[in-house]
């Protein structure tokens, strides 16, 4: 469960480049929800995940996660609890380490406690690995002593789901994790996502530029503008969305039409796939 | 080479190998695994050397080693402290430490240049005793070097092992999966340390002395062989690697050894030294490059034939198809080759 409340972020106050980030943002989030999130350039999608791991910390307002006041909890002690994946694959996995130890890495940092140091990965575990690893499909399960540097983007994407997700965490980001990987591959690694949020019943958040992909997965749907959540649509109401609904609704909440451009070419993506919705 | 090589050279050339792989490990660890140049090395050798023999002389031997680390751990956790609490550049930081340790250094050596240990029981001393031969010596130090080789290979695949090799190796996958950088580049910089000031120690003993010059230029020789290690062994296993480490070490006395024997006088050795390790860190380049000269080479002269033929067309552009027609045309073959090319690929 991740409630946020009054949230306020302004980047260099005081300067030309003064930039309000984060304008009183509120956002409630229960156990179990899958929410997608879409916005235009800058409407601060990824300072929302910012201000949730805690690369910064707010100007303003209350951030719970699990019942536990986290606003100015340090950010590597939050991540403990936290999965985020980023858009460029290379951000989640370190290069020059094996794939088993990347894992182990992982694992151990979430499995053990804070001062276990001195813990090591034991036969048992390798196992393990090499399970999780041969539910991707991608043959991996076979290369666990070769460093993480030879994979390709969404190889390694895949991998880097599978670790934030070795410990089930208590809530997963996913900042347009896809977008940089190649069509079949991100379809790959978004059924890889479904497939791990749904099992384990994850309570996740997701940017993506794609608003057909934005109503199809998940429960909910978030609609971000300067700042702010301007749409939050969940059940019945989501269910009978279409794309140019979700686009005439945004014009109307922020007064003005959407302006990113990844958004709308993936309409027009969406429109030539002779969807019936996206019409 | 019989001449050139005696039994005593291999033997004196291991055991200093070995004594200095420590210096090697540490920069395996602070340069190859954390991606930082501890340029404090020199200092913090010197540092090991003054408190270990300082130790030694009041009757401590394995104690002194153990403060000789002790010492070390304070110089990289200052160094540490510098970068990621003060914000200073990682070779600044290594560099005013280096500068710092050198006072210190003289305190800790009662503000003489120079110690000896001729008269006082040292590690060295009790396994001739107890060992005898003329092996002693490099038991020792083989005994040292190894048990601290595989602890750091046991080390470095433990959580804390793990997350200091992440840190170095991607920060931003780091700073998002619950690891401390600033902790992690701290524990690192102060293991790697331990182990230079326990060579500094390791060699007080041994050549029963210590000097204050004596860590001038330990940075480079060290990085030496840890280049040399790591173009003979590869990439592997973290204990394969700080295997290559040590191997490197030793092969790098070995050729200062041989440089020796070919007479080079010895106020020319730190010369001789930089030339080697110059030498030892352009090889992976040049070996490249060597690679890429030959490639250019063979691709020139298999193009030769179409360079001229376009030659000729450029000074012919009306009779050139005919001409091709007639001849055979190699530039038409490179053309279709290359369109075929292109075909296979889609």
């Amino acid at each position: 469960m991740l409630i946020m409340k009054d949230i306020s972020k302004t980047f260099n106050p005081g300067t030309v480049n003064e930039k309000c980030a984060l304008k009183n943002l509120n956002l409630e989030l229960k156990d179990g929800d899958f929410a997608t999130i879409i916005g235009s350039n800058g409407a601060g999608k990824s300072t929302l995940f910012n201000a949730i791991t805690g690369a910064f910390y707010v100007d303003k307002g209350l951030i719970v996660l699990d019942g536990e006041d986290i606003t100015y909890r340090r950010e590597h002690l939050r991540s403990k609890v936290i999965g985020h994946l980023f858009q460029d694959p290379l951000k989640g996995t370190a290069p020059h380490m094996t794939i088993e130890e990347n894992m182990a890495l992982a694992y151990l940092r979430a499995k053990t406690s804070n001062h276990a140091y001195f813990s090591r990965i034991n036969a048992a575990d390798k196992k393990k690995f090499r399970e999780q690893l041969s539910l991707l499909g991608m043959g991996l399960e076979d290369r666990m002593k070769q460093p993480v540097g030879l994979l390709s983007g969404g190889q390694r994407q895949a991998l880097t789901l599978l670790m934030a997700t070795m410990v089930t965490p208590k809530i997963l980001l996913l900042d347009e994790h896809t977008a940089a990987l190649d069509p079949a591959t991100a379809d790959k690694v978004l059924a890889l996502t479904k497939q791990i949020v749904a099992e384990r019943n994850i309570t996740c958040l997701m940017v993506t530029h794609n608003m057909k992909q934005a109503l199809e997965l998940g429960n909910r749907t978030f609609m971000m503008d300067s700042g702010n959540i301007i749409l939050d649509v969940e059940g019945e109401e989501r269910s009978h969305m279409t794309v140019d609904d979700l686009l005439e609704q945004f014009a109307k909440n922020a007064g003005k039409n959407l302006d990113n451009d990844r958004i709308l070419f993936s309409k027009a993506e969406g429109t030539s796939d002779g969807n019936q919705d996206c019409r | 080479m019989g001449s050139i090589i005696t039994l005593s050279i291999v033997q004196s050339a291991l055991e200093l190998g070995f004594i200095y792989a420590l210096v090697a490990l540490a920069l395996f660890v602070s340069f190859s695994l954390l991606n930082i140049a501890d340029l404090s090395t020199d200092g913090c050798f010197t540092l090991g050397c003054a408190v270990c023999a300082t130790v030694t002389l009041s009757g401590h031997p394995v104690l002194g080693l153990f403060a000789a680390m002790a010492a070390g751990i304070c110089s990289g956790f200052v160094t540490a402290f510098l970068q990621t609490k003060m914000g200073i550049q990682s070779i600044l930081a290594g560099i005013i430490v280096n500068t710092g340790l050198y006072t210190i250094n003289i305190a800790v050596m009662g503000f003489a240049s120079n110690i000896n240990l001729f008269s006082c029981d040292t590690l060295f001393s009790w396994a001739k005793e107890s060992i005898g031969g003329s092996w002693y010596k490099l038991i020792v130090a083989a005994a040292v070097v190894l048990l601290a080789g595989v602890l750091l290979a046991v080390f470095l695949n433990t959580r804390l092992g793990l997350s200091i090799r992440a840190t170095g190796d991607n920060p931003d996958m780091v700073r998002a999966s619950s690891i401390n950088t600033g902790a992690m580049i701290t524990i690192g910089l102060c293991l790697a340390n331990a182990l230079t000031a326990l060579s500094g120690g390791l060699l007080a003993q041994y050549q029963k002395s210590c000097d204050i010059n004596l860590g001038t230029g330990m940075v480079t020789i060290a990085l030496a062989s840890l280049i040399i290690g790591e173009s003979i062994l590869g990439k592997g296993s973290m204990l394969k690697r700080v295997a290559g480490v040590i191997l490197g070490s030793c092969l790098y006395r070995f050729i200062v050894a041989v440089a020796l024997r070919l007479n080079v006088p010895a106020e020319c050795l730190k010369l001789v030294s930089a030339l080697i390790v110059a030498f030892a860190i352009a090889l992976p380049y040049l070996k490249n490059q060597a690679a890429f000269v030959k490639q250019r080479r063979r691709a020139k002269a298999e193009n030769h034939v179409y360079m001229e033929e376009i030659a000729a067309r450029a000074e012919n552009p009306a009779g050139m198809e005919e001409a091709a027609a007639k001849a055979g045309n190699p530039a038409g073959m490179g053309k279709n080759s290359a369109k075929a090319g292109k075909g296979g690929e889609q």
